[in-house]
């Protein structure tokens, strides 16, 4: 931030652009697509946690009227174990679309078939015959760490060890960060904590299921449309995973009913494009909610094991932590996350912390907002509360006392920038909820989130109308308003109303590459190429304006929405419009356009604290929530009403997480709670209105000082949840998640053991 | 294979026929057949809401109702919720409070929200959450939902319709 | 192709002839049904909707009791204010079940036969008593709700037999009913424990009669006499609901299944009796002023 600006939209509420489409019914999203002659899509899953595929026969459903192909792991390319860019191993990927070999948990897909409609695809289902041969499963990471646990995959020998280990393991990989002397701390330490928590497994809940629609032309060339959160990783993941080219294939981003980080990857679209080339037809693949829950990255179970000392004086002396998270069927749980967050909230000098990616069979874990970040906190934040009450001083007093502040050197690396922990730490002590009254069998609680946020690589286009409106034409999926965030940053740039320019989505090939969207990055990001691409036009149209004055451009400036003439040229010449621009550009050189393309550099870290008023009954052990209030750092609030929005969407996933939702497995490795009904999020009646209070603590490597705000939200409702509990109880629940039997069964041993 | 099945309607006022076959939901067939997708499937087991109508002036979720059933019955679904240009108080409110982040439950928020002021013009913020318990909304929290139906409320001057 | 069938009856005699037929099911509201249907690969079915049948969409209630048809849904039994009046404990457990949606269609009589053992209405029929009459091809013939459900998702129903009706006795002077359950959540869940429970007071609030019955605590919803014995002769002070409520926790059988454990079931089992005995002796003694 190079100087205090006065912003028209950035910070005002308007009505977004996408709004009457939404709430008529006339947005469409990925299942909302039909196309003449279109087929149907249904896939077969595996009914085992753990086989071997000695065969498939499909001739018995292919002979049914009306089925027009079927597909399994033949007809993908076979790719090679160690195929990955990045963090991405498309051999796992391709495994995880279709399973090779061998079935790695209950509802991986085995097979999937085109039908003229959805019931006779279903029926085709029953009539392919798998042949199993059943192997043992293992299903958490104690058993997945055991020295004669089942296998997953044996060529994975655990990386991140020296030496390297010569027999094949369920531990994918070991990470670990460190500083300091963190024994020497912690015996230097006159209070140490030692810990253990244990999180469920949880999934990220989106309300519309992955869809998408594949159309291959004879050319060879494909069209997907999907809803995702990144149609060019549609296009890149599914390229790879069948050997085409880029350029053959299309993808269209259709509206996404939401993905919190579980519709960053490919399930269906390679499938549907492979189901589409073999027929010749169109093909829909819409996945049931109950495939959802078997077969899409859910967010890891975990077990943590965290050590703090500190001193008499309320000092955090040192931090030792080992975070174990289950990466699911293949590696690559966010563990490394969850490492680098678990002690950023804090200025450290001593800590080590070691993290475990841990395959069992279940499905492969995806990125859940914030990813990895929620049961760490859940697991510190919660000691820092025993800690406060061990030395007798204010939660948030203490937290202040070691909060990482500008200059801290952060626990994963980076020395922070402007960040706002503490500042946000004091907007919540002095928020009124702070000292509010609480009623009988009421607690409250209140905890720290961090989130990095992310940058990456966006491109935008401003296009000027020939009356002076304009066009943002963006290529990140807009799950919760981004899209009118980005033409408010434009309409900030060109100095016209926000109505006046249309925020387009469009598909890859009309836009220049766009990361997914995802890590909270893209109104910062695709703000910043926005914001770039607004001034590429306002600098156009001073070239044009002094052309048509013949002065030089220095000499024309950018007021309201219209070129100024300055530096002693103004008193002859009225200033002309955007919209005077725009009709005469034909005269001064053709149309107008401004294009940015960048990887965005410097996203502001994210810090939310959240306070928690809970009513325990104490006869059931049911936790209500009576009141919220979240308080966030969000750098500059474009659009305040979305910003509140995902602070509010957060805070209601994590007292999910927190309350009630888990996988429920039995000793088969079948899910026993794959629908809405037994996976038990929080309906309207769970919750009260969620206070907000924003706190503008501007990222300066931001044009407007944003950072992100979609993920840290997330971070802080499960501790805050469990000290609320504890302050209502005395009970201190370490594991996920706090439900009535569990939280019963934690007040009968207290009453057991005499309180 | 048997013929299709064919069944009168009303759907928002107006009458309206199709061919289904009896396995078919009444969302299934809206979608699919009449191609009139507003009306969103989130779980086709009567847990998410998304697929809300109105039945007879009776809240459903159309993907557990057979197509079949609906013979002689009158519908209202997302589609008819705006006048021509005009939105209904609901929809202008929802804009105004942003009580929608990616949209996909919001036709049958907007549904199950006129049910309840057709029923009860006037509700407390509670009757406001007891209501629509049925529709699950996992971006907002649901209190800019909550706060918008209730100012819709308002602004219909307890005189919901 | 695996077809499915529909005929909708006008008359119960039409209804019974048509679920004669090999694979014929009723379709009620459907709640059950179609999610049923759609979570096993498609097969032949001959569905038999019961909601254009005047007997099996009634509610009668008049100085005899009640008659309540099979087919009523739950949201036109919340919304009866006689019902709701004279019971108010068969109202809440059909306003619990699923959502405002979920009402607009579930019944009664499919909650009936459906028969899991965490049905909502079933303790709280069982506990004003109710009987039920079944048509079938050699005429009608009635039973106790308590005796209908056999096991999960078993009952009496013998084949090409129809649920037509409910008949609860006039709810007699200082008299109330009460339904309690227990899930995590606000709404939308599967009971973990249910209870109902009616009971009759005297002049001076001692209980003279009572009737408990559980939900979701074993096989099938379970009528209570022990509990119900705690209660009776006494001014269902706190030391009686204690009574009731260790009675209940002992006669519960549950399971450990994804919505619940034995242990905690049993736990709660006694907990919502004695807060369900408490609220019914509470409307109890409102309506004898």
């Amino acid at each position: 931030m190079s100087e205090p600006r006065k912003f028209k939209w950035v910070g005002t509420r308007p009505v977004r652009h996408d709004g009457v489409d939404k709430v008529t019914g006339r947005a469409n999203y990925g299942a909302d697509l039909s196309l003449p002659g279109m087929l149907f899509g249904k896939t077969l899953r595996s009914c085992h946690a753990h086989a071997r595929i000695a065969g498939i026969d499909i001739s018995k459903a292919l002979a049914l009227e009306g089925v027009k192909a079927i597909v399994t792991a033949d007809d993908f390319p076979e790719l090679a174990l160690d195929d990955h860019s990045g963090p991405t191993n498309f051999s796992d990927l391709s495994r995880n679309v279709m399973a090779r070999d061998k079935v790695l948990y209950h509802g991986h897909a085995v097979a999937a078939v085109a039908a003229t409609s959805p019931r006779i695809a279903e029926e085709a289902l029953a009539l392919i015959e798998v042949d199993y041969e059943p192997l043992p499963h293992v299903l958490d990471i104690r058993a997945a760490m055991a020295p004669d646990a089942p296998i997953l995959h044996d060529h994975i020998r655990t990386r991140g060890v020296e030496p390297a280990p010569q027999e094949p393991s369920n531990v994918a990989s070991k990470m670990e960060l460190r500083r300091g002397d963190v024994d020497a701390a912690l015996a230097d330490s006159e209070i140490v904590l030692e810990r253990e928590f244990e999180t469920a497994t949880v999934h990220q809940g989106y309300i519309e299921p992955h869809a998408c629609v594949a159309r291959a032309g004879e050319d060879g060339q494909v069209t997907v449309w999907a809803s995702s959160q990144g149609h060019f990783m549609i296009r890149s993941y599914s390229a790879r995973l069948l050997r085409m080219d880029i350029s053959q294939i299309k993808v269209v981003p259709m509206e996404i009913g939401g993905g919190f980080g579980g519709k960053t990857t490919v399930y269906i679209e390679p499938v549907a494009i492979l189901l589409s080339r073999k027929t010749g037809r169109p093909v829909k693949l819409v996945m049931t909610r109950e495939e959802v829950f078997r077969a899409t990255g859910p967010a890891p179970a975990t077990l943590i094991r965290v050590t703090l000392g500190a001193g008499r004086n309320g000092e955090i002396r040192a931090g030792k932590c080992e975070l174990l998270y289950e990466a699911g069927a293949f590696p690559g749980s966010p563990v490394a996350a969850g490492a680098m967050t678990i002690l950023a909230p804090f200025d450290l000098d001593h800590f080590l912390i070691e993290g475990y990616d841990v395959l069992v069979n279940k499905p492969k874990t995806a990125a859940y907002r914030a990813p990895g970040a929620p049961p760490a906190a859940f697991a510190v934040e919660t000691m820092i509360d025993e800690l406060a009450r061990e030395l007798e001083v204010d939660p948030v007093e203490l937290r202040l006392a070691n909060a990482a502040r500008k200059g801290t050197q952060a626990t994963y690396g980076p020395k922070f920038n402007d960040i706002g922990l503490v500042a946000t730490l004091e907007a919540t002590r002095d928020h009124p909820h702070y000292r509010a009254p609480l009623g009988e069998n009421q607690g409250r609680g209140c905890a720290v989130g961090f989130w990095f946020n992310g940058g990456m690589q966006s491109s935008a286009e401003v296009k000027l109308n020939e009356d002076g409106t304009a066009v943002v034409v963006e290529g990140c999926p807009d799950i919760g308003g981004s899209r009118t965030s980005l033409a408010m940053m434009c309409a900030e740039e060109l100095g016209i109303d926000v109505l006046k320019v249309r925020p387009v989505v469009a598909d890859t090939e009309s836009v220049g590459f766009n990361d997914l969207t995802g890590g909270s990055r893209v109104t910062f990001a695709t703000g910043m190429a926005v914001i770039e691409a607004a001034r590429d036009v306002v600098r156009q149209c001073r070239e044009r304006a002094a052309s048509i004055w013949e002065i030089s451009p220095d000499d024309v400036a950018w007021q309201d929405g219209a070129a100024v003439a300055v530096n002693g040229e103004s008193s002859t010449r009225a200033p002309l419009s955007i919209a005077e621009l725009a009709r005469g550009a034909a005269q001064t050189g053709g149309p107008i356009s401004g294009k940015a393309s960048l990887n965005a550099r410097g996203a502001g870290p994210a810090f939310s604290v959240h306070l928690v008023d809970v009513e325990v009954d104490q006869e059931t052990g049911k936790v209500d929530i009576v009141r919220y209030t979240a308080v966030q750092d969000a750098g500059r609030a474009i659009h305040p009403s979305y910003v509140e929005g995902q602070m509010q969407g957060g805070a209601a996933q994590g007292v999910g997480w927190a309350l009630n939702e888990e996988f429920v497995y039995d000793d088969a490795g079948v899910l026993q709670n794959p629908g809405f009904l037994d996976y038990r999020m929080p309906v309207a009646l769970d919750l009260p209105m969620i206070d907000t209070v924003i706190v503008e603590v501007p990222n300066p490597r931001h044009p407007y000082g944003v950072r992100g705000v979609g993920e840290v939200p997330i971070v802080p409702p499960i501790p805050a949840i469990a000290n609320a509990i504890h302050d209502a109880t005395g009970v201190r629940v370490r594991q996920l998640p706090m439900s009535p039997p569990r939280v019963l069964r934690e007040l009968d041993r207290a009453a057991k053991s005499g309180g | 294979m048997a013929p299709k099945r064919h069944v009168q309607t009303h759907i928002n006022g107006e009458p309206t026929e199709f061919l289904c076959r009896a396995h078919q939901s009444l969302s299934e067939v809206l979608r699919d057949e009449l191609l009139m997708m507003g009306t969103k499937e989130g779980c086709t087991t009567g847990d998410c809401g998304a697929c809300t109508v109105l039945m007879d002036g009776r809240l459903v979720c159309a993907c557990l109702v057979l197509a079949v059933e609906v013979e002689g019955a009158r519908l209202e679904t997302i589609e008819g919720l705006a006048q021509g240009e005009a939105l209904h108080p609901l929809q202008e409110k929802f804009l105004e409070h942003a009580a929608l982040q990616c949209g996909v439950c919001t036709p049958g928020f907007l549904v199950a929200a006129k049910g309840l002021l057709d029923h009860n013009p006037d509700p407390s913020e509670q009757e406001v959450r007891y209501w629509l318990s049925g529709n699950l909304c996992r971006c907002t929290g649901y209190d800019k939902i909550v706060a918008a139906v209730l100012d819709a409320a308002q602004a219909m001057g307890g005189e919901a319709r | 192709m695996q077809e499915v069938e529909y005929d909708a009856p006008v008359s119960i005699n039409d209804a019974v002839a048509l679920l004669a037929r090999s694979d014929s099911q009723v379709l009620a509201g459907g709640t059950d049904l179609l999610v049923q249907m759609r979570a096993v690969p498609p097969r032949h079915q001959r569905l038999v909707d019961v909601k254009r049948i005047p007997e099996l969409v009634q509610i009668s209630l008049d100085s005899s009791g009640l008659r309540l048809g099979s087919a009523v849904s739950c949201w036109e039994i919340s919304q009866h204010k006689g019902l709701r009046e004279s019971y108010p404990g068969l109202v809440e457990a059909a306003e619990l079940i699923g959502s405002i949606q979920i009402q607009g269609r579930a019944t009664p009589g499919g909650n009936l036969c459906n028969a899991s053992p965490a049905a909502d209405t079933i303790p709280a029929l069982i506990a004003l008593g109710a009987e039920c009459t079944i048509a079938g091809p050699d005429g009608s013939r009635s039973a106790s709700v308590e005796d209908f459900v056999t096991g999960p998702g078993q009952t009496i129903l013998a084949s090409a037999e129809l649920l037509v009706e409910f008949r609860i006795p006039p709810p007699p002077e200082r008299s109330a009913d009460a339904y309690l359950r227990f899930i995590p959540r606000g709404e939308m869940d599967i009971a973990v424990v249910g209870a109902g429970v009616a009971l009759t007071l005297d002049a001076d609030g001692s209980c003279t009669e009572a009737r408990v019955a559980l939900g979701a605590v074993a096989p099938t919803p379970l009528r209570v006499d022990s509990a119900a014995a705690a209660l009776v002769g006494t001014q269902i002070d706190d030391a009686a609901l204690e009574r009731a409520a260790a009675a209940a926790s002992q006669a519960a059988n549950p399971i450990d299944d994804k919505r619940g454990t034995a242990d905690y079931r049993r736990h709660v089992a006694g907990v919502l009796t004695r807060r369900a005995a408490d609220i019914a002796a509470r409307r109890a003694r409102e309506r004898r002023r």
